[in-house]
């Protein structure tokens, strides 16, 4: 009987998965059909491939025109997009009306911003890289502007000097101890003033007295004294703060005034993606500082007069359309300033836009402060810290690194809402490709101008959404899984 | 030696003393700020009567003769010889409060389902829908509303080749026009009967909730809902012998007659709102389901829910927590941007009121402080709605 019985006494070999489940069919069942609806889902999306992306690929590549002179070379039976439209335009579409042989003048400003600012955002970059990259731009500056343009019969002596001393605070600063915190200071204290003059040309006394002057001191002086605090942390707080006075003093008194002998190139003519990243990085740098000011005012609970006039200020402005508000500075402002104190339309829509965001970002900034636990402001009270060196050194660290995704979120909502200028008649990257379509040479492409541009939108507030999640992974030192 | 012990405090100087800093600081914010009005109010005043413009609301009872809207989409009968400012201002405010409504539940629909669609294992349709999520939410709403404007519904047929559904529904480049009801006597038991269903299923559901708590046996409550929902309004309408008919439009000449009409203008808007919004949304929920941890499905699987319960009695419940407050603020943002209207001409409030009515009278401190007005109240009270519903799903603690 007991012969009949089967005992396995050796364990079986294993057996292979079912074919089912591995490679590329598991793969693919797993991730496409792994049920009846995911089935029908997946060949609906593919039928919907099918459909869209030939025919999408066919009229951006395969079919696009990328040679034109007017629209009537577009116009032939199966012709695709007209980028050729695009090219013939694209000056419009980056500079506006500015004058063409100025096309250097917000150029540079550009370089400027990016060859200073990735050193400060990307940690990363080795600091010789740094050096290396703001020296030879220093120099390649240098000859541009002085040979390779013509423009050396308009720059007068004074300015040449300031010039050359800029560029040697910068290339001298570079290969010092920290390069970064050079541009840094640089990106702070000398930049906003560089920019204007070159964007704008010379602020003279005359039009320094009038609103413009008043406004852009007032804003530049916000933008660079809040920032230029912020990040002296990056220097040692004396060396900082003589850099930072000294840049200043050299970019206010040269670059301002005698603004490089340049021609005045008046806003009317700013347009473009230039008008766009104009309002955008003035904007962002005022909302900062002014944010953090209405945040810590909010906050400021043994000041009730000062907290109700913060939280009157945000919840008015969080409330309303940003249409209204530029409606607002652009009819009202008027009727609130003395007769004859008239403000440029650029600095109109400039003021709107950063009120706006500053709202925005108090409360982002209000949500951080909100996450740090009270023994933060008590251990720094009890340390003997006043009250601002207890928000620089103890809370505001803390507070900002929490919201950094929510203040890039902030910034790309405003990056974006910078279109709205459009509508109270700014020449904006909108407005450009709104009216470069009703020129009767190239009527009726619509689609070519509105593609151009929300791609150029999506490359830049895309660019700005990873950098935030950069900054998140670098910047988070708690407890990560 | 004995140490002198003091019951004071030592006393910190007047100027280091915290509480007479604050009232210092409070004194100086607060005289700067009121100077600054006082600056501001003084400037106004003279500029307005340099330029002549008498302040107050006395224009709003001025004709405004002009016609902000299309024939059929005048939904508070505005006539162009008679109608004043307050007129427009009114049907401004309408508008806006239409667009803002369908915009709100359309995106809330949208939202939810590429939220889900996001987070699908099948990696075709959660890379769909990555891709409409990073597309629409990195381009300036403005943009879209002109590319939905311009790029699609101005490119539909002329009027005289309108595409028809059925031939009562036409759509062409300036307007979807569709059959409007005309009410009849006896048609206020239709509503009636509504509103009488809708108060019987809530009775339904609370006696079969009470019903399966006190028994355990189940109530088909969805069914037997929609049975009701669908049969006693029916039923009404038997009664009263349909006193229902449709003025359906017609293309007489070179414009359709009857029915109602609603703009191109309309249609773009509500697209790039819907889309626009319901691609935060989308986030949000997709945000909201992740913080849902993993064990609490598996717990539900472990009861013997099946998935689809699981979903709606596990899952979404908390996750609503963390979805509705950021949702909150989507809505707002929604209504807010409603006021993009006036690239396209749609005639919602700022375009009618705030831009010509502003243009036509220059009383621009009036308008646009009524203008903040509406869109204040509008957004407190989104905000008091939401709040009131958040505080009902919140989760309950000691």
């Amino acid at each position: 009987m007991s012969d009949l019985a089967y005992n396995k006494t050796e364990r079986h070999e294993d057996l292979p998965p079912p074919a089912s489940e591995v490679g590329v069919f598991g793969w693919l069942r797993h991730n496409f059909f792994s049920t009846w609806y995911n089935s029908i889902g997946t060949l609906v999306v593919l039928y919907l491939f099918y459909l869209m992306v030939p025919a999408t690929l066919d009229w951006v590549l395969f079919s696009a025109v990328w040679d034109a002179t007017s629209n009537q070379d577009c116009r032939f039976e199966g012709a695709g997009a007209c980028w050729g439209f695009i090219d013939a335009r694209l000056n419009l579409f980056w500079y506006g009306f500015y004058d063409i042989e100025n096309y250097w003048r917000p150029s540079l400003v550009g370089l400027m911003l990016l060859v200073f600012a990735v050193p400060v955002l990307f940690e990363k970059i080795p600091a010789k890289l740094v050096g290396g990259v703001t020296g030879v731009f220093g120099l390649g500056w240098a000859v541009w502007a002085f040979g390779g343009l013509g423009q050396v019969a308009s720059l007068n002596l004074p300015v040449t000097i300031g010039l050359l001393a800029f560029i040697g605070l910068i290339t001298a600063g570079v290969f010092l101890r920290s390069p970064r915190s050079v541009c840094a200071i640089a990106i702070v204290g000398v930049f906003p003033w560089v920019s204007v003059s070159l964007l704008y040309g010379p602020v003279n006394v005359e039009s320094l007295q009038s609103g413009l002057g008043i406004a852009v001191y007032a804003i530049l002086f916000l933008a660079g004294g809040g920032f230029g605090y912020w990040s002296s942390k990056r220097l040692d707080a004396l060396g900082a703060f003589l850099g930072y006075l000294v840049a200043y003093f050299v970019a206010v008194i040269v670059f301002l005034s005698w603004g490089f002998g340049l021609t005045i190139q008046p806003t009317n003519t700013f347009g473009g993606l230039m008008l766009t990243l104009v309002l955008a990085t003035v904007a962002i740098g005022v909302s900062l500082p002014l944010g953090i000011i209405l945040a810590l005012g909010r906050r400021a609970d043994n000041m009730p007069a000062v907290q109700m006039l913060c939280i009157g200020f945000i919840e008015l402005v969080r409330a309303v359309p940003l249409i209204t508000i530029l409606f607002m500075a652009q009819f009202m402002l008027p009727l609130f300033l003395p007769e004859g104190v008239n403000f440029d339309n650029v600095v109109r829509a400039l003021v709107g836009v950063s009120l706006f965001a500053s709202a925005y970002m108090a409360e982002v900034v209000r949500g951080g402060l909100q996450a740090i636990p009270k023994g933060q402001f008590e251990a720094a009270e009890s340390l003997g810290l006043n009250y601002f060196l207890k928000m620089r050194l103890i809370v505001l660290p803390q507070a900002l690194k929490i919201v950094i995704p929510g203040i890039v979120s902030t910034f790309i909502g405003l990056f974006k809402d910078t279109s709205l200028v459009s509508i109270i008649g700014l020449m904006d990257l909108l407005l450009i490709a709104k009216s470069s379509v009703t020129d009767s040479k190239w009527l009726g492409l619509e689609h070519e101008a509105y593609f151009f541009i929300a791609l150029v939108y999506f490359v830049f507030c895309f660019g700005m959404s990873r950098y935030s999640i950069y900054l998140e992974g670098k910047l988070h030192t708690g407890h990560k899984r | 030696m004995a140490v002198e012990v003091t019951d004071a405090a030592p006393k910190a100087s007047f100027w280091r003393d915290q509480r007479n800093r604050a009232i210092i600081t409070q004194i100086v914010v607060v005289s700067a700020f009121l100077s600054l009005v006082w600056f501001i109010v003084d400037n106004t005043i003279s500029n307005l009567d340099r330029l002549g413009i008498e302040p107050g609301f006395d224009f709003m009872g001025n004709i405004a003769g002009f016609m902000p809207t299309g024939p059929n989409f005048n939904i508070t009968n505005f006539d162009v010889n008679t109608s004043t400012h307050g007129d427009v201002f009114v049907l401004g405010l309408v508008n806006t409060i239409l667009i803002a409504a369908c915009g709100i539940l359309l995106s809330t629909i949208v939202g939810f389902i590429f939220g889900v669609l996001r987070l699908s294992s099948n990696m075709l349709i959660s890379f769909v829908a990555a891709v409409y999520i990073e597309f629409t939410r990195n381009v300036p709403l403005l943009l879209q509303i002109l590319i939905w404007y311009f790029g699609v519904f101005l490119l539909l047929p002329n009027v005289r080749n309108s595409a028809s559904i059925g031939d009562v529904i036409f759509l062409n480049d300036r307007y979807l026009t569709f059959p409007s009801p005309i009410f009849e006597s006896g048609f206020v038991l239709f509503p009636i009967a509504i509103i009488l269903s809708i108060g019987g299923i809530v009775a339904l559901a609370k006696w079969a909730k009470k019903r399966q708590d006190a028994t355990g046996q189940q109530f088909p409550v969805f069914w037997a809902s929609l049975g009701v929902l669908i049969v006693v309004p029916f039923l009404a309408l038997v009664v009263t012998g349909f006193p229902v008919s449709w003025n359906i439009p017609s293309l007489q000449g070179f414009n359709f007659q009857g029915g109602a009409q609603a703009p191109a203008a309309f249609w773009a808007l509500l697209a790039a709102l819907t889309f626009y919004t319901g691609a935060f949304i989308a986030e949000n929920v997709r945000a909201g389901i992740q913080a849902v941890s993993h064990g609490q499905t598996e717990a539900a699987y472990a009861l013997g829910l099946r998935p689809g319960l699981t979903m709606r009695k596990i899952i979404i419940p908390q996750a609503l927590r963390v979805i509705v407050p950021p949702t909150t603020s989507q809505y707002l943002n929604l209504t807010k941007n409603s006021s993009l209207a006036i690239a396209i001409g749609y005639p919602d409030l700022v375009n009618v009121f705030t831009g010509i009515s502003l243009n036509q009278t220059g009383n621009a401190v009036e308008i646009i402080a009524l203008t903040m007005l509406v869109y204040l109240t509008i957004s407190l009270m989104i905000s008091l709605f939401m709040n009131w519903y958040n505080k009902r799903i919140a989760l309950v603690e000691r």
